[in-house]
């Protein structure tokens, strides 16, 4: 087995933890709230708070992610796995950029207004046309999907390497857990 | 990306043994279990049954039949434009830009309740108004008025039942009158409300009828003071009496607005705290402080189309800075159906509407 793998910076894992929470939030309230009456008025308003929460945090990460290089990976991921990992992490950046771009843009499609924090205006992104409108709405239901997929892919990739080849790769993102091990190593 | 710390083979180092591989498989496979579990409790495709947008939906289409392309409810309607006169009054109850002195444009859509674009009008057909203050700026301000002084259900389980209840049978033409009687003696609130109802016929067409908001909301002005208000439209016309024909009651609104701009007054009413603002049933008693908020002009009428008041979702949370929601589960409610049943009509390919203004003779 390897020993502890290099971890990412304290900024990029509490970035990543608070990612994983406002995505898990975002697309279960979305999920929710399309089907549900009473509930969806104080769901929906959440749900439109979260994504644009999403999309700075996004906007840091892919900044945090250009300048920071990222630990290596340890010999488990063998060359074709890496490729691998490397199409999982563009995808995962690329479609949390995408998704709240495209319900902030349907909602603009619809007329608007964008109200996010209850009361906060964002201005329209895209012109009132009820089509181009419908084909935004189609869209944010197949990236969120295509999330769920990719998402389960990441968590179930992390598991078996952290379970299976008992290469500690969950390490590298980890806090407390990674510290005290390594303090008994050392 | 990461460079290897040490160049791997192309499957990697690790060769697990059984055990770990069991636990691995087992690990991924309840993580796996519980997302799917959440994602189907979620999209409600296990569980108990809810009532849901899709319900309602489909309500719609079983009582209505299919016609894409139409609002679920409220299918036959026009579009018309014009402007709001503000006269000041209302800037003491809210802070929203529409009360302050001046004018802002308009955007609305006259309609008949149900979801058959083609149906006949009838007199006692209940008629909405559905506008669009500011749109599409980001103080915008939407509502979907009726010409009844109260609403009939206080509850979304109460307006889906009376719904179902409501279907025309096949062959008779006329809803099943025990399903009626059942829905009336589980819906004491809706029994009242038909009795206010009767108590306001229907006036002689769409240009001198009253339109209300019916539902409660709060104004909160620029000290941060909150009161509950109803809104109504009061004509300041006559209506042509109705044509013959299937849009008998749309045709002469055509002309008129053809012929000149059709007025009403914005009326707010002002609760009081002891008011009932969950109920939209419940009439506020006859003497509560109304103030004239301005004039609304409407001046030009389109057939429903791409691009007008067709494509707008007259939502009812759709308000402006100094507007808020009451506690009223129809508000939500509402939001909802009107968001599931634009996303259904904007994806569905559609037939021409029934009232084509340029066919109506002058």
């Amino acid at each position: 087995m390897t020993g502890v793998p290099g971890r990412y910076t304290r900024l990029t894992r509490v970035l990543h933890w608070l990612t994983a929470a406002l995505v898990f939030s975002a697309l279960f309230i979305g999920f929710v709230m399309v089907n549900s009456v009473s509930r969806y008025a104080g769901l929906v308003m959440l749900h439109k708070t979260l994504g644009v929460t999403i999309l700075v945090v996004v906007l840091v990460r892919v900044v945090n992610r250009l300048t920071h290089r990222a630990p290596p990976l340890p010999s488990t991921v063998g060359a074709l796995e890496r490729k691998v990992v490397m199409l999982s992490e563009v995808s995962l950046y690329a479609l949390l950029l995408i998704q709240p771009l495209l319900g902030w843009a349907m909602v603009s499609a619809a007329g608007g207004p964008v109200v996010v924090f209850g009361s906060l205006r964002l201005p329209r992104i895209a012109p009132f046309d009820a089509q181009l409108f419908w084909l935004l709405r189609q869209a944010h239901s197949v990236i969120a999907y295509a999330l769920m997929a990719v998402i389960a892919a990441h968590i179930s990739a992390v598991l078996l390497h952290t379970l299976t080849l008992r290469d500690r790769l969950i390490e590298r993102m980890t806090f407390r857990l990674s510290r005290t091990r390594r303090a008994r190593l050392e | 990306m990461t460079e290897p710390s040490e160049p791997p083979g192309r499957w990697g180092t690790a060769r697990p043994g059984r055990r770990d591989v069991l636990c691995g498989i087992a690990a991924v496979g309840a993580f796996l279990a519980a997302d799917l579990a959440a994602l189907l409790t979620a999209n409600t495709w296990i569980g108990p049954a809810r009532l849901t947008q899709q319900v309602f939906l489909d309500g719609f289409g079983r009582v209505f039949g299919r016609h894409p392309g139409f609002r679920k409810n409220h299918a036959k309607g026009v579009a018309v434009a014009g402007w709001f006169d503000s006269n000041g009054n209302g800037r003491g109850l809210s802070k929203a830009a529409v009360f302050a002195p001046g004018r802002t444009p308009v955007l609305g859509r006259f309609s008949l309740a149900g979801g058959n674009p083609h149906i006949a009008d009838t007199p006692t057909a209940v008629r909405g108004l559905g506008l669009a203050f500011g749109f599409p700026g980001g103080q915008q301000w939407r509502m979907a008025m009726l010409n009844i002084p109260v609403f009939l259900d206080n509850s979304p389980q109460g307006f889906y039942d009376r719904l179902i209840a409501s279907a025309v049978v096949a062959g008779t033409g006329k809803p099943d009158p025990t399903a009626m009687a059942q829905f009336l003696a589980a819906h004491p609130e809706t029994a009242r409300a038909m009795k206010i109802v009767k108590q306001h016929p229907p006036t002689l067409g769409f240009a001198d009828s009253v339109y209300s908001g019916l539902n409660a909301f709060y104004f909160v002005n620029e000290f941060g003071a909150r009161v509950p208000v109803r809104w109504s439209l009061t004509p300041l016309q006559q209506a042509l009496p109705p044509s013959s024909g299937a849009n008998a009651l749309f045709d002469p609104l055509v002309r008129q607005l053809r012929a000149g701009p059709l007025r009403w007054r914005l009326m707010l009413t002002v609760g009081t705290p002891s008011d009932p603002t969950g109920d939209a049933t419940l009439p506020w008693p006859a003497d509560r402080r109304t103030l004239d908020a301005g004039l609304l002009t409407l001046d030009s009428v389109e057939t429903d189309a791409r691009g007008n008041a067709r494509d707008i979702n007259f939502d009812p949370l759709v308000l402006p800075p100094g507007i808020e929601p009451s506690d009223d589960p129809l508000l939500s409610a509402r939001s909802a159906v009107y968001a599931a049943s634009y996303r259904r009509r904007t994806g569905e390919t559609t037939s021409p509407p029934a009232v084509q203004v340029d066919k109506v003779a002058l």
